[in-house]
């Protein structure tokens, strides 16, 4: 439409629900209007990437749905497109949006107008990290995202939300700003931020090794991996729900998606001498914050800490680059998205009812909410890693991919398997089993209509990837061969560049 | 020699400023009334007509008046910006000045004649042009920041910012008589010229001085010591024209003076450049984080956006200078959105400048608050918004001439900013309400709005300035 092509569709629509929301009079029924604008627009959204769905050719490795136009006159492209290791991103993040819309129906009762415009504006941001094939293009969306999300946990966050939100903030800028120097000093060299050129340019390997660490302050924080990671749960427990969903389900994942899309196809040889680093850093990442997992007293700060440990099994297979671990890696990503969500709104059922998140305040409420309870340990086990759930598919294919890369690192790995279960059937059991004797637990009801509407997809689908994961691993498996292909034979091209120096 | 309709075609925007200030001189002169009447719509008028006298231009560019005076797409880019800083002030203005009392007609008089200057300063093509040009721009300036009589916070604003700048005047006719007694010349390419590849002594020292003078106007550390005091003692509306047009017109001629006359002195001037550049950026950001007048803060905030503009200045290539032009329309717009919004902190009739006043904003006037917090962000360079587009042009300069050092600093020193940029809206949003505003006029709130507007939107359609910037760098070299 008016030379615009799909993904761009994608990207600006919530935009437009957003400019809708800001016309609509304020009076009686003004909330419930807006809150029905946001659901549609997400829900247009939503059926608009079904449709790229259908017509994106899975298994391919080269970019689809490209659109190309003049953009700053010289240098900057407005360039998007997406391949097989991008679209399920997009897709993730254009359904998640619908459950936080309504996840936050009754939970948000002031200023409904700014949280939902907020919320629709994250939402065109993220989605256009994903499709962006410009670099500038691709920062300013990723940056972007600091604005809504700045203002989303300051505003209708929990008790230290303004401490949580700058340190969200300052965290992220400085990496990201590292990472601006670093897109600068490639558009110095190759005159372009076509990403689809640089991915074929190559580097020298000295710069390459300052462009990777750039690169690498600003995924990491994002990611998060430790030891940048401790702005994470501050920000997790702040947040309202739907908020806590997009960070851990969304915002998590851009770390990932950068270390796919840049430093491990544009700067092999640099990623290949900071793998070592990286493993180390994963390492400590899933045995040392599961172990903190373990002694947390608030549920949202103990799932913030499991998904530091999960993240850790990425960054571990993206580096281990090859094709299980890299595939596993994305499929982990996606998975995560969808059960670490699913636990913050499941977080965010009693919390609603409660208004605390001491696990303390908990116990036996299995007897007052048996559905509840049943798709919490559904959850719960896809976030431990049980076969037959999409947590398990990830976690098997990166340790088998680290396994082969290295095999002390896939053993410490493992052992985050068993600290996970650890911490999260502990924290099932203090919630969930017990004696009810708490009087405030006393009158509590099971899920609500919404609630369970909400929550049933969500399962549905944690198993239904669990069984099935090829839908993923097919659509990435030709980018992911080819960035394997690519990534070994710059390595082989600076090998014998070395030898031949002898 | 040209005959003299050929030189009043090139100057024709300075012609029209001299003519209509000579006017309006007359006129409040011939009224007898201390008020200012319809002063301000005559400025306007004038500003306006010597803006689009730019901007229809046909003639191309040529040197007139014996060498003083260069008119090119350079001089034309900042002049525009200069002109359009000083009308949005004087409409700003009007309202302000009424409501205190000291709504005088000499007011807008020395706001044409201060752009009238900074048009001659930005055409300076010599030294002696240099100099006309600065006084005539400064001694206006003087006076208005002065212009409350009775108000102690503004003479001593007023005394302060003449005093000190005298004394960079005086320096900086040092540098220009050792300029000229090393290379014997007064016009930019007349000392580049004599001074070659390899500058002496003489004309280092001089070229020191020269540009210390200079980075008085600009604000730059460490001359700077003048400007958190002017901005907060100043009336409101003044601050708003000194923190955009003369920050311009200053800009300008050090960016003229050091690519036309010092080109063969670039190692020398550079190192001038990112030292003053460094020490700007680190001071603006880390002295306004403990400000809790929002004037002062805007004036430590002005002294570090004139460090991130020195940094495209730094490279020392026709792509620092465009960014350098980029840099400062962006940081125009966003400066007078923020005075716009300054300007309408009003309660009861009273206007307030406290940080603290702001409080809760956004539930007490929520557009204002959603305008003025975009602003905020787009002043700490965070994208999508304009802010970031001037900060990657001058960065990317600094990059692409391998300044790798003051890139890395800089961006750094910038997260520092944000902090204090985004406190305002965490100010503004998550603290309680403090006492509502009273409503804007409505030119206050349409310059609040359009430029919000217009930098919450510029990635839109971004192109036509970046190109202006690059014809008008290109006509440097």
């Amino acid at each position: 439409m008016f030379g615009f092509g799909i993904l761009s569709g994608l990207t600006f629509l919530p935009l437009v629900g957003a400019a809708l929301i800001l016309f609509v009079k304020d009076g009686e029924g003004s909330k419930n209007t807006v809150r029905w604008i946001a659901l549609w627009t997400t829900l247009v959204t939503l059926a608009l990437s079904f449709y790229a769905w259908s017509q994106f050719i899975p298994g391919v490795a080269d970019f689809q749905f490209v659109e190309q136009r003049s953009w700053f006159g010289s240098g900057l492209t407005y360039k998007m497109g997406v391949d097989g290791i991008s679209f399920p991103f997009v897709v993730l993040t254009a359904f998640l949006t619908p459950f936080c819309i309504v996840a936050s129906w009754k939970s948000i009762e002031v200023r409904v107008r700014e949280y939902f415009i907020a919320f629709l504006v994250l939402e065109t941001l993220m989605i256009g990290v994903f499709c962006a094939l410009d670099l500038v293009l691709f920062y300013l969306f990723f940056e972007g995202v600091l604005i809504p999300m700045f203002i989303i946990i300051g505003v209708w966050g929990g008790k230290r939300r303004i401490y949580a939100s700058f340190k969200f903030f300052l965290y992220t800028l400085v990496g990201s700003l590292l990472m601006l120097v670093a897109i600068m000093a490639m558009y110095a060299q190759t005159h372009t931020t076509d990403i689809t050129t640089l991915l074929t340019t190559h580097f020298d390997p000295a710069l390459q090794k300052w462009l990777w660490l750039a690169f690498f302050a600003s995924f990491a924080v994002k990611m998060p991996m430790w030891p940048v990671h401790t702005w994470l749960p501050d920000a997790h427990v702040e947040a309202p729900t739907a908020g806590s969903v997009i960070l851990a389900g969304i915002l998590l994942k851009m770390g990932g998606y950068g270390f796919i899309r840049f430093s491990l196809p544009m700067f092999p040889d640099a990623s290949h001498y900071f793998a070592p680093l990286v493993f180390a850093l994963s390492v400590i990442a899933i045995i040392y914050t599961s172990l903190v997992a373990l002694v947390q007293e608030d549920i949202k700060k103990l799932i913030a800490y499991s998904s530091v440990a999960h993240m850790g099994f990425v960054t571990m297979g993206l580096f281990a680059m090859n094709q299980q671990a890299v595939e596993g890696a994305v499929f982990q990503m996606v998975s995560h998205g969808l059960v670490s969500g699913a636990l913050f709104l499941c977080v965010g059922v009693v919390y609603d009812r409660l208004h605390t998140r001491e696990i303390a305040a908990y116990g036996g409420i299995v007897e007052k909410m048996p559905v509840y309870a049943v798709i919490f340990m559904v959850f719960t086990m896809a976030n431990i890693g049980l076969p037959g759930t999409s947590g398990f598919v990830g976690e098997f294919l990166t340790l088998i991919g680290a396994f082969k890369a290295n095999t002390w690192v896939a053993l410490f790995a493992t052992t985050g398997v068993i600290l996970s279960s650890a911490y999260a059937l502990y924290l099932y059991r203090r919630v969930l089993f017990g004696k009810l004797v708490k009087p405030s637990l006393q009158g509590l009801t099971d899920l609500s209509a919404r609630e369970f509407a909400v929550l049933a997809p969500l399962v549905l689908l944690t198993i239904w990837y669990g069984v099935q994961p090829n839908q993923i691993i097919h659509a990435c498996s030709g980018a992911v061969a080819q960035l394997i292909k690519n990534y070994d034979a710059a390595l082989a091209v600076t090998r014998t560049a070395a030898l031949s120096l002898y | 020699m040209e005959t003299l309709h050929i030189a009043l075609t090139h100057a024709l925007p300075e012609t029209i400023l001299a003519v209509g200030v000579i006017l309006m001189v007359l006129i409040g002169a011939f009224r007898g009334k201390a008020d200012d009447g319809p002063m301000s719509e005559i400025a306007v008028v004038v500003l306006g007509a010597a803006l689009v006298a730019i901007i229809l231009k046909t003639t191309g560019s040529g040197i007139v008046f014996d060498n003083a005076f260069i008119d090119d797409r350079f001089g034309d880019f900042m002049k525009a910006l200069s002109l359009g800083g000083s009308i949005v002030t004087l409409l700003m203005a009007g309202d302000f000045f009424r409501g205190q009392g000291i709504n005088k007609f000499e007011f807008p008089i020395l706001i044409v004649l201060a752009t009238l200057g900074m048009l001659m300063l930005i055409s300076a093509n010599g030294l002696i042009a240099l100099y006309l040009g600065l006084e005539l721009m400064s001694l206006a300036l003087y006076v208005t920041a002065a212009l409350s009589r009775d108000d102690a916070r503004a003479s001593e604003a007023g005394l302060k910012y003449f005093v000190l700048g005298a004394l960079s005047s005086g320096m900086l006719l040092y540098g220009a008589s050792l300029l000229y007694g090393f290379s014997g010349a007064v016009s930019f390419a007349g000392i580049a010229g004599a001074i070659g590849g390899h500058p002496n002594m003489g004309v280092i020292f001089g070229m020191v001085f020269l540009v210390a003078g200079l980075a008085f106007k600009m604000s730059v550390v460490p001359f700077h010591m003048w400007t958190p005091d002017v901005y907060e003692g100043a009336p409101t509306p003044v601050t708003a024209f000194f923190a955009s047009a003369p920050k311009v017109a200053a800009v300008a001629i050090a960016t003229r003076v050091i690519y036309t006359a010092f080109p063969g002195a670039t190692l020398q001037w550079q190192q001038l450049v990112i030292f003053m550049s460094i020490a700007s950026m680190a001071l603006g950001s880390f002295a306004a984080i403990r400000q809790d007048n929002i004037k002062r803060l805007m004036a430590y905030s002005s002294i570090g956006h004139m460090g991130f503009a020195l940094v495209g200045l730094a490279a020392g290539t026709a792509e620092g200078v465009q960014g350098v032009l980029i840099y400062m329309a962006i940081y125009i717009v966003m400066t007078l959105g923020t005075f716009a919004a300054i300007l309408s902190m009003r309660v009861a009739g009273h206007p307030v400048e406290k940080i603290s006043d702001l409080s809760g904003l956004a539930k007490t006037n929520g557009t204002m608050a959603f305008f003025l917090a975009m602003l905020m962000v787009s002043l700490s360079g965070v994208p999508p918004l304009a802010g970031f587009f001037a900060k990657w042009y001058v960065f990317l300069a600094a990059v692409e001439a391998k300044l790798f050092g003051l890139a890395v600093i800089g961006v750094l020193l910038s997260t520092v900013a944000a902090f204090y940029y985004w406190r305002i809206i965490k100010v503004m949003y998550f603290d309680e309400a403090a006492p509502a505003f009273d409503r804007p006029n409505l030119t206050l709130r349409a310059v609040l709005a359009v430029s919000t507007v217009s930098m919450l939107l510029y990635w839109v359609y971004p192109a036509p300035l970046v190109q202006a910037a690059e014809g008008a760098a290109k006509s440097l070299f």
